[in-house]
């Protein structure tokens, strides 16, 4: 197939009198990992949402695998990681009742779980390695187990194409790590994966390419030449070159996690 | 008189069973329902909701039509309303809904007041429990059965909805259909209420259930059989107090309600603040005797 797994072309999105994107144009292969950097408020998560259809761009168009992207949600093929503050940890459900919501898309008009939807459930707990936290409900899961009960959900619905957003937000390295290795077995399995972040650590040692967005689509290529300090600055703000940066041989120094939180756009939608 | 006579003494009056049917089945509805509303953090909404039905089902008893017809209009109309005062303007959603609510509440009382037969009317704001008829009853029956039976058969498209609905929405559910259909349940559940315990007090039937559930499980499947039960329990009791004490009977079954919340607010053992108060001493106990 010659059709790119996600196509963003020329999408604008506003909220009221705020531009949100700008013409924005993306193309991301099949099968490839790729990390959407940019600071609050540069329409990051106004992009993810074009991507699944939530909101209609006011010009421009979203192909996903050349179609539609109703066509691709129908079809189950869209997997979604909501960043942490988007759920209701306290929420009574337990981890098997997360993952199986996963399989809704494949069941009845109830919903009735089947032999098979239980199977694929449990084959995806199982590579995420949470079938022991099963039963536990969702709130007592560490940062690191949260984000990959969401993951395996995608992989109970049988995702071709998953979208994270934050999901290093609140983890610890260790938990990162297997998240990383979870997610470049998912790709080498064909998945396409988009993580949206503005925590620039993991992002070399994950992606097969970055994409650096603040309104528009401002670079996209191999993460070690995106994420180099002049480029960022184009995303983060110019003062990030005053400030105290690493030795520049970038990507294997740390970069510092730039908290950017406070200069954001506000998003008029209340959640970002 | 002991105990079974306590219990037989009411059941020989036909009011009292009608009573009794009509607030159990009331109960149990409005309690699996709540158990949505509360996790949503809609219960301002069904607040809202259960008053602003209240010129629907007026204008129904003037044109001679189904309260239910009446009830999912004018619970459109308010949501609608509200939807519309709060993206048009810089008035928050908590202000829209109390201009809304409260607004139709008002048309609501107006229309009784210009209704002839008012007896019937004011009933429907403070209930009137002991007062129900038999096509009361069966209104209240069909109305019930159907908002249970459509709440238990969609109950994981519902759940989903509450939990995390961009993910409805990404595996092609649409979540904006499963609002409105919980927003038309709840109209249709404030009308078998109102019979039981009036527009006034249909709230605490539409979040104290729940609420009482959601401190005694972390489970949502458990919630949807903890809530009616205890809601059952309560409102039953609730008609007996009355009925000895000589009180209001809407009121008495809120109260009850109201008393079930507290005990388990106070004593559940996970969640109930003497238990986890007693949870937190042990812990500071061990950490001194191990210092």
């Amino acid at each position: 197939m010659s059709n790119p797994a996600i196509l963003v072309e020329n999408v604008t999105v506003h909220y009221g009198d705020v531009l949100a994107l700008d013409a924005a144009s993306l193309s991301l292969e099949a099968a490839r990992i790729c990390g959407l950097v940019g600071m609050n408020g540069s329409g990051k998560s106004t992009l993810f949402k074009a991507i699944m259809g939530m909101i209609k761009p006011d010009a421009g168009r979203v192909l996903i695998n050349g179609e539609p992207p109703a066509k691709a949600r129908k079809a189950g093929g869209i997997g979604y990681v909501p960043q942490s503050e988007d759920v209701d940890w306290q929420f009574p459900l337990s981890v098997r009742d997360v993952v199986m919501m996963g399989r809704y898309g494949h069941q009845g008009f109830t919903r009735r779980a089947s032999k098979a939807d239980r199977a694929a459930v449990d084959l995806a707990l199982d590579r995420v390695e949470l079938s022991e936290f099963a039963g536990r409900q969702i709130g007592q899961l560490s940062g690191g187990q949260k984000k990959r009960a969401f993951v395996a959900r995608g992989i109970a619905q049988g995702a071709t194409m998953m979208l994270l957003d934050e999901p290093f937000a609140g983890v610890d390295k260790r938990s990162e790590a297997t998240i990383t290795r979870l997610l470049k077995e998912l790709a080498s399995d064909g998945c396409t994966i988009l993580i949206s972040t503005h925590d620039l650590h993991a992002l070399p040692q994950l992606c097969d390419e970055a994409v650096l967005l603040m309104r528009k689509v401002l670079m996209h290529g191999p993460p070690e030449v995106v994420l180099q300090p002049e480029h960022l600055a184009m995303a983060f703000g110019l003062d990030v070159l005053n400030r105290d940066l690493p030795d520049s041989d970038l990507p294997d120094s740390d970069l510092p996690d730039w908290g950017f939180t406070d200069h954001a756009v506000s998003n008029p939608q209340g959640r970002s | 008189m002991d105990l079974f006579d306590i219990l037989l003494e009411p059941l020989s009056y036909d009011f009292m069973v009608r009573a009794i049917i009509t607030t159990a089945l009331a109960a149990i509805v409005c309690a699996v329902l709540s158990c949505w509303l509360v996790l949503i953090g809609w219960s301002l909404m069904g607040d809202a909701v259960s008053h602003a039905v209240l010129p629907g089902v007026v204008l129904a008893y003037i044109v001679g039509a189904p309260f239910a017809l009446g009830a999912l209009v004018f619970a459109l109309i308010a949501v609608t309303l509200i939807g519309v005062v709060r993206n048009t303007s810089r008035v928050k959603e908590d202000a829209a809904i109390g201009i809304v609510f409260t607004s139709l509440f008002a048309l609501g009382l107006v229309l009784i007041s210009v209704t002839p037969s008012q007896t019937d009317l004011n009933h429907i704001i403070f209930g009137n429990l002991l007062g129900v008829s038999i096509p009361d009853l069966i209104q209240v029956l069909v109305l019930g059965v159907v908002a249970f039976t459509i709440l238990i058969l969609k109950r994981r498209d519902l759940t989903l909805y509450a939990f995390d609905p961009t993910h409805a929405h990404a595996i092609g559910l649409s979540p904006k259909r499963l609002g409105a259909l919980l927003l038309g349940l709840l109209a249709l559940t404030s009308v078998v209420a109102l019979q039981t315990v009036g527009v006034v007090l249909v709230v605490a039937m539409l979040i104290i259930p729940g609420a009482t559930a959601y401190l005694l499980t972390d489970r949502f499947s458990r919630m949807l059989v903890i809530a009616p039960a205890i809601s059952a329990v309560c409102s039953i009791a609730g008609i007996y107090l009355s009925y000895y004490l000589d009180t209001a009977s809407g009121a008495m079954v809120v109260l009850t309600q109201g008393a079930a919340f507290a005990a388990v607010y106070l004593f559940s053992p996970r969640q109930g603040l003497i238990g986890t108060g007693l949870a937190k001493a042990r812990r500071k106990k061990a950490v001194v005797l191990a210092a």
